[in-house]
Parts: C-alpha cells; sequence; structure tokens
C-alpha cells in the first residue's frame, strides 16, 4: 500500500496562538483512519489546515505532490471531499440542490444524476424528502445529506469532522456502518476524526491518538482500543 | 377611475426600474454583505456608454446589447481592483470604497460628457400604448423588458450550475468552497450581473428623467427603499418592492394633496424608516438567527 497523503512536520495557528505543533502521519490509499483526542486538541485544525482554511507550515502531500498552497476549492477538486464540523448544509436550498452542489466540479453531467439516485440507495431518507429544504431535515438526515454532499464529488479521500456530534446513538450505529460500506465498497480513503472513541476504533483500522496539537500515539485501531493505558489516559472509556 | 388605474400603470413602469435596481443592491449585499451606494452612478455611467455609442452611429439595439456587455465586464472589474483587496477589511473602509466610487464616477461622468441635460431616444417611442391613453409604449416597453430580464434571471439562478453555484457562495461561502466553488469568482460575476441590471434599468429610466450624472440619484433612493421593504435578504422581496414602491409613490403623489413631485422622494426615505422600525428583515426577508 502507497500513501496517498502525507502529512509532515504539520503547525497551524490562530493569529498568534499556535494550534498544532508540528503532526506527522500518512494515511494509505483505501484505509480508514480515526484521529482521536480531547476537545482542543487540534483535531479540526488538522483538517482544516489539509483543505487550506487555517494558517498552517510544514508539508502536506496529496499523491506525491504538495498541495500546502492550493486554495480550498482547488484542494477539493483534487477529490478531497470534507464534511465539516456542524455538517455546512446549505439550509435554505433542497435536498437535491445540495447533491448538485457536491458535484458541482465535476464535468461527467451524465453520471451525476445517476450518483443521485445511489445516494439515495445509500440514505432512503434522503429519497423521500428531495425536494424539501435541507434546514428542515433532522440532524441525522443532515449528516446522511452532508456525506451523501462529499460522496457526489466521487472523492478519493473523505474528511469527516465529528460526524456524530448531536445524533441520536443508533443513528451514529447507522452511519458508521454505511461509513464502512462507502470505505470497502467504493474504496474510498476516509480520515474521521471522532470525540466517540469506542465506536470510531471499532470502525477505523489505524488511529492516531492527538493531544495538545501533537500526536501522542499512533497504530491499528485494534491495538489501540485493547492498550488499557491509552484508553484511560486519553480516551477515557 | 381612469386616473386611478393610470397611476397604477404609471407605478408598475417606474416601478419595474426600481425593481432593477433593487435587485442590483441585492446581489451584491447578498455576495459580499454590504450596499453599493455607487449602483446607480455604475447604472448612469453605461447610460452614457449607450448614448455615446449611439451618437457614433451605432443602433439603439447594438448600443443597448453592447453597453450591458461593458456593464458586466466593468462591474467584474471594479469588483476585482477595488472591494476584492478589501474583502477582509471592516465595514467603514468598505463603506468609504463605495462612497469614493460614487464620487469618482459621477466626476468622470460629467467630465467626460458635462452636466448639461441630455435627451435620451426610446426604442419604443411614446405614443399610448394599443390606442389606451393609461400607458405610453415607452412605459409597456419599460414593463416589459423588466419582466424579461427578471425571467432570464430566475432561470439562470433555478436551472444552471453557475446559477446554482451562486447562489451557495452566497448563502454559504465556507461551505461553497468545501464543494470546489470558487467564490472569489462567484462574487466577481455577482458584481458583473448587478452591473449589467443597472445599466439596463439606467437605459430604459433616461428617456423619462433625462440623461445627465445626477440621474440615478432619486432612483437608486427608491432602489434602496425597494430593498428595504422587500428585504434585503430575499432577490424575490427586491422585486416586489420596487413595484410596491413604484405604485405607492404614485398614489400618494396623486391623491394626497400637498405631496405632488417634490414630497414623493422623501415619503421613499421615510418607507425605509419605517420598514427599519416595524420590520426590519422587509416583507420577504427572513430574519437572520445566528446559532450559538
Amino acid at each position: 500500500m502507497t500513501a496517498m497523503l502525507n502529512v509532515k512536520d504539520l503547525r497551524a495557528y490562530y493569529g498568534q496562538v499556535q494550534a498544532l505543533h508540528g503532526l506527522n502521519f500518512s494515511l494509505n490509499e483505501g484505509s480508514l483512519t480515526t484521529l482521536l483526542g480531547a476537545n482542543g486538541a487540534g483535531k479540526t485544525t488538522t483538517l482544516r489546515a489539509i483543505c487550506n482554511m487555517v494558517r498552517s507550515t510544514g508539508a502536506i502531500e496529496f499523491d506525491g505532490k504538495p498541495i500546502g498552497t492550493r486554495s480550498t476549492e482547488n484542494v477539493v477538486r483534487l477529490g478531497i471531499a470534507h464534511v465539516p464540523q456542524g455538517r455546512g448544509t446549505f439550509t435554505t436550498m433542497t435536498v437535491e440542490e445540495n447533491l448538485q452542489l457536491g458535484a458541482i466540479t465535476r464535468t461527467d453531467k451524465k453520471n451525476i444524476v445517476a450518483d443521485i439516485e445511489r445516494m439515495y440507495d445509500h440514505f432512503p431518507k434522503l429519497k423521500e424528502r428531495y425536494s424539501q429544504q435541507a434546514g428542515t431535515l433532522s440532524g441525522g438526515e443532515q449528516q446522511m445529506l452532508a456525506v451523501a454532499r462529499a460522496l457526489m464529488l466521487r472523492p478519493r479521500l473523505m474528511l469527516l469532522d465529528e460526524p456524530s456530534f448531536g445524533l441520536a446513538p443508533l443513528i451514529v450505529r447507522d452511519l458508521f456502518r454505511i461509513l464502512g460500506k462507502i470505505n470497502r465498497e467504493e474504496k474510498v480513503t476516509i480520515l474521521v476524526v471522532e470525540q466517540n472513541a469506542q465506536l470510531a476504533l471499532e470502525l477505523a483500522d489505524q488511529a492516531h491518538v492527538i493531544e495538545t496539537g501533537r500526536i501522542v500515539m499512533s497504530g491499528n485501531a485494534k491495538d489501540i482500543a485493547n492498550n488499557e493505558d491509552v484508553r484511560k489516559s486519553y480516551l477515557g472509556y | 377611475m381612469e386616473l386611478f388605474a393610470n397611476q397604477i400603470l404609471a407605478g408598475i413602469a417606474t416601478g419595474a426600474i426600481y425593481a432593477c435596481m433593487a435587485l442590483a443592491v441585492v446581489m451584491i449585499y447578498q455576495a459580499i454583505d454590504h450596499l453599493n451606494f455607487a449602483q446607480g452612478e455604475m447604472a448612469m455611467f453605461s447610460t452614457f456608454v449607450s448614448w455615446q455609442l449611439m451618437q457614433w452611429g451605432v443602433p439603439y439595439w447594438g448600443a443597448f446589447v453592447l453597453t450591458v456587455a461593458f456593464s458586466f465586464a466593468a462591474g467584474i472589474a471594479i469588483e476585482r481592483l477595488l472591494f476584492k483587496p478589501l474583502a477582509k477589511a471592516p465595514v467603514l473602509t468598505n463603506v468609504a470604497g463605495f462612497i469614493a466610487l460614487y464620487a469618482i464616477i459621477n466626476s468622470v461622468a460629467g467630465l467626460i460628457w458635462d452636466f448639461t441635460i441630455k435627451q435620451y431616444p426610446t426604442p419604443f417611442g411614446s405614443s399610448p400604448f394599443l390606442g389606451s391613453q393609461l400607458i405610453s409604449t415607452h412605459q409597456a416597453g419599460m414593463i416589459g423588458i423588466t419582466l424579461l430580464m427578471l425571467l432570464l434571471l430566475f432561470f439562470f439562478f433555478r436551472f444552471t450550475r453557475v446559477g446554482l453555484a451562486m447562489r451557495a457562495a452566497a448563502s454559504l461561502p465556507e461551505s461553497a468552497r468545501l464543494v470546489g466553488i470558487n467564490t472569489s469568482w462567484m462574487i466577481a460575476l455577482g458584481w458583473g450581473m448587478a452591473a449589467a441590471i443597472g445599466s439596463v434599468a439606467g437605459m430604459m429610466i433616461a428617456p423619462v428623467v433625462f440623461l445627465e450624472p445626477n440621474m440615478m440619484l432619486g432612483v437608486l433612493i427608491y432602489g434602496f427603499a425597494a430593498a428595504v421593504l422587500g428585504g434585503l435578504s430575499s432577490p424575490f422581496g427586491a422585486v416586489m418592492g420596487g413595484f410596491l414602491v413604484g405604485i405607492f409613490e404614485n398614489l400618494v403623489g396623486t391623491y394626497i394633496p400637498g405631496v405632488g413631485n417634490e414630497l414623493k422622494l422623501p415619503i421613499a426615505l421615510a418607507l425605509i424608516i419605517i420598514v427599519l422600525v416595524v420590520k426590519p428583515a422587509g416583507l420577504f426577508g427572513r430574519a437572520i438567527v445566528k446559532r450559538v
């Protein structure tokens, strides 16, 4: 397996405040990796730095090419979909328009219609509500829509920022099951940031634990889940 | 009764122009959250350009199309050169920018074409429309052109990919970037379209108010009133506001003694204040609720 995304010595800043202090990690093609850590550890910042939404230094390589200087939209155009915290739903637009927006950079117009149908297969609730304003969907449905919108890009890498946030446990299970399916069947590499460590470790094959802007632990998700010290000190369960 | 119908129709005709100006203002407001005080001057300058083209012998509709294209390009240029660098600047810096733009365009137009009032032709003539004394052919043409333009805009925003991308960029810039939309160019495109819409309004109203550098001052204030009345967050509201203000202005001028032509403008200003106090989001606007 080759590394699809390579992050070296990543440092990020909000004004004068440094939020990341030299992160190093890489994602293998086809992997499902989770980034764990407490509030304020720098998980969201890491995702935002990959998409150049926050000032950062260090090297970020995608397919061996540096992407650190690209604008957010040009990073996305490489096939990196980012489901932001709070989902970023276009609330005043319909469900279907949200899906079309996910594919707005694609030129293969013929396949877009088929892809929208495919999303409705993954998420039947969205089909029922396709003409409804996205803001009227429940939190769970909006998260489904956000994932579906990201998939409409036909991404090679998908970044998800706390997809479980504010959702009922059953819905989180459902969502994670779909993420696993997408990773296996559509070969989308996934990096998911989570506070729900237990569930994320069940889903992922790789995990990194981050604390105050540094990676303190990396490895196989199962090993980390089984390591009692790590669980107690960093994951709190 | 005839007078009443006449005033309503005349109100719709001028209201169409206010609707265009309001729409232009709202398009830029949606994109960058600022009111473009220079919108009227941009439209005035465009109208002068079309007049100059006609002086050089270009036929009316040729000049019309060239002017719309020129305005579109000029709108984009203004955004790229002046307001893109100010995008992250404080509100007051932007306001200063708009006022400067207003003054510059006004003076340059006066410098090139001087301040004397000029006749401006109408392609529709000014005979009674369909033999009716209620409305002139120019007024009917004004309404027709505006409705056609609004219809085209509606289809553009509703059914094209660029229209969808522009709406997305205006409603949630960050999410728009995350689906790969170049929001910066969407803003520039919005400026171009607003300038083009304004130029149509200018060319349509010029036969009525005559051509001179200050011709759009009153029109823009009515446009602001329309945008505020309809709601700055709603393009549809801005258009409805335009027609309502046009009708309202005419009826008040006709039926309330002592108002006449002189007090029409203060009434538009009073309307802005009343709406802002009573219903700040406007008739069709949505109150902005921020989750914290």
